[in-house]
């Protein structure tokens, strides 16, 4: 080995390693990679038509702090009868022309007329009650349970005696020996029935709604 | 593997449902041979809709070509086999590029341009080398609008393989008087964990319902008596749930028919054609398309579903199309489909919609219960403790006219038996 060869080499590098390519992005008119292949071509799915826009919470007035609280509470209750599998004290929530739905795609905007995972008024859901708690209601024989999160409560819109309310909730659920995960946007529209808080339409948008079912869903979301 | 020791008339071996031999076989002589479900024609209206799915274990994709007309690709690219649909429905534009070298397709498969093509000069690559196209399925057909494929060169036709079972998208089309119907593009998807034949032989078996979906058919049926009480009259959707809960002399009094390559029809049981304006209004567009002798014709088919074995359940009078794809043998995916009558009422459309809300959802009340039954047989199937599953239920009771074997009996294990005669034929046949 020798140290003036080391010093040569250093000095004249070999010629292939010597070819230095600085590659610039092309400018933004000319189009490039894939793009200059098919223009045309995206890998995404069309958009959809509706498009769904959140609308931020706006900070509450002292006046409607007291609503605000009371529909809190009413959403937080809905969550424990659900998970205590109080059936018929969760259709009580309802009022009398109360409807449970469960859109497919957030773009659906009637509770009929289109597919839905649930759309049930009263007397559907009464079917789903007497269902599950029939004592031959195979499905229900292994453990089963849920366990409901529910948050970001916001009041959408306001008119005399009925709130349309915004919430999320992250449900769990364990059946025989898996859990199950759940989550998405409750929107509550809800009215003043004599007195008490009642559900006119609970509309359900699960953010895996449309993602395959690893079994299926046997109670209210 | 000796297959004929597995399965006799009366009875078969357990591990035909749980042995992954059996499956792989079962996967390249049936799934990978037979015409296989791709889709309805309207899922991919303009050019460029492509809709993914998978036939046997192969990932394929029908999309519309510049043509018009509707192929079916394996979802591959030839240079380094990267899929070249990412999602499972969408449009390509004017040709498929793949996300990887951008080697790119005209939307019939064949290769358009890759970058740097000169790179390839004096290589077997080039345009005219059917290995560097997008594979295509290697047959085609369609059937009243509904696209199969095959990805065997030779065999029956799409109509031969059909048979009779055909009547399936005949009784679901002609109930519109443009004789078509369109998809409604929405697909519900629900794993089994069960093999595909738990499902298959369900869909006819007519003792299941009222042990299976008793809870549903009582509580169904005493919220339809509240409501006729309260109003005089509960709408026809109640009757769907409720009529689970019959007796099990009224099911056995149900017929079902059984044909060559495993097909089968169970018929009517629900009483679908009440009289109200609804259906009346719907039976005048038909008569007014089709002349009253012909509609007669089209609504008297007594139908509750068709089977094609051994992926399909059409429900023609409703208009709903459960599609299996098996995953592994004790896990199956089914797709769930609703379709439209073209120039039928909208009271209609919406009248079957709440059978598939209903029964066909992910919060289904009815499938609910199977799909528990199918995952505790497939856990007792799996278990060493028995051999033999059962079908000797009116065994020899049956009776037989030119291959099509109808039971005496509703309950008659006769679908059973049918379907393992098709399947022993599909496993024996040399590839």
């Amino acid at each position: 080995m020798s140290t003036n060869d080391d010093a040569a080499a250093g000095a004249r590098p070999g010629p292939r390693l010597s070819q230095e390519i600085v590659i610039e992005g092309a400018s933004a008119d000319a189009p490039v990679g894939a793009q200059a292949i098919a223009p045309d071509h995206s890998p995404r799915a069309a958009p959809s038509g509706r498009q769904v826009v959140a609308t931020a919470p706006s900070p509450t007035p002292a006046t409607a702090t007291d609503v605000l609280r009371e529909i809190e509470q009413f959403l937080y209750r809905q969550s424990e009868l659900l998970d205590g599998k109080l059936w018929q004290d969760y259709i009580d929530l309802f009022a009398d022309d109360g409807i449970y739905w469960m859109p497919v795609t957030p773009e659906q905007t009637e509770w009929e007329g289109s597919p839905s995972i649930f759309a049930e008024d009263k007397y559907m859901m009464e079917v789903r009650m007497g269902r599950v708690t029939h004592p031959t209601a195979w499905s229900q024989a292994p453990m089963w349970a849920t366990s409901h999160v529910l948050g970001n409560v916001v009041i959408e819109s306001t008119s005399s005696d009925q709130w349309v309310v915004r919430s999320r909730f992250h449900m769990m659920e364990l059946r025989r020996d898996t859990v199950r995960h759940f989550g998405g946007t409750y929107r509550h529209t809800l009215v003043r029935d004599r007195g008490r808080l009642r559900i006119k339409l609970q509309r359900v948008d699960m953010f895996n709604a449309q993602a395959p079912y690893d079994y299926v869903l046997q109670v209210w979301v | 593997m000796n297959l004929s020791q597995l399965v006799e008339p009366d009875r078969v071996h357990r591990t035909v449902y749980t042995d992954q031999q059996i499956f792989d076989r079962e996967i390249a002589q049936i799934f990978e041979r037979v015409w296989v479900y791709c889709g309805h024609e309207t899922q991919v209206p303009q050019v460029g809709d492509y809709h993914a799915l998978t036939i046997g274990r192969q990932p394929m994709f029908m999309v519309r070509g510049k043509d018009r007309q509707i192929r079916v690709l394996h979802n591959r690219c030839p240079h380094r086999g990267v899929q070249l649909c990412g999602n499972q429905r969408g449009n390509a534009g004017s040709a498929l590029v793949c996300s990887y070298h951008a080697w790119s397709f005209h939307l019939d498969g064949r290769l358009r341009s890759m970058p740097l093509q000169h790179g390839y000069d004096g290589t077997r690559v080039s345009a005219d080398n059917p290995d560097c196209s997008v594979k295509p399925a290697a047959r085609v057909d369609s059937y009243r609008g509904f696209v199969f494929a095959s990805l065997a060169a030779t065999g029956p036709s799409l109509v031969e393989f059909l048979g009779e079972a055909r009547v399936a998208f005949d009784d679901m089309c002609d109930r519109s008087p443009v004789g078509e119907v369109e998809v409604v593009p929405i697909c519900h998807r629900v794993i089994q964990h069960s093999n595909w034949k738990f499902f298959m032989e369900n869909q006819l078996d007519a003792l299941h319902p009222s042990v299976t979906h008793q809870s549903t058919g009582i509580a169904a049926g005493r919220v339809e008596r509240k409501i006729k009480e309260q109003t005089g009259a509960a709408p026809l959707y109640y009757h769907y749930l409720s009529a689970f809960a019959s007796k099990f002399e009224q099911w056995d009094a149900v017929q079902t028919i059984n044909f060559p390559r495993g097909h089968g029809i169970l018929k009517a049981y629900m009483g679908l054609r009440p009289q109200d304006p609804d259906t009346r209004a719907h039976e005048e567009l038909l008569v007014k398309a089709y002349g009253a002798e012909k509609t007669e014709e089209y609504l008297s088919r007594g139908i509750h579903h068709v089977l094609v074995y051994p992926y399909l359940s059409v429900q023609s009078p409703l208009q709903q199309l459960r599609c299996l794809r098996p995953l592994s043998p004790g896990k199956t995916l089914s797709e769930i489909w609703h379709f439209r009558l073209k120039g039928a009422p909208e009271a209609i459309y919406r009248r079957s919609l709440w059978y598939y809300n209903l029964v066909n959802s992910p919060a289904t009340m009815v499938n609910a219960d199977d799909l528990e039954n199918w995952t505790k047989g497939q856990w007792g199937l799996e278990s060493s403790g028995g051999d033999w599953v059962s079908f000797h239920r009116n065994y020899g009771g049956d009776t037989e006219e030119a291959g099509v074997v109808y039971s005496n009996n509703g309950t008659s294990e006769a679908v059973m038996r049918n379907q393992f005669r098709a399947w022993s034929q599909y496993m024996a046949d040399s590839p």
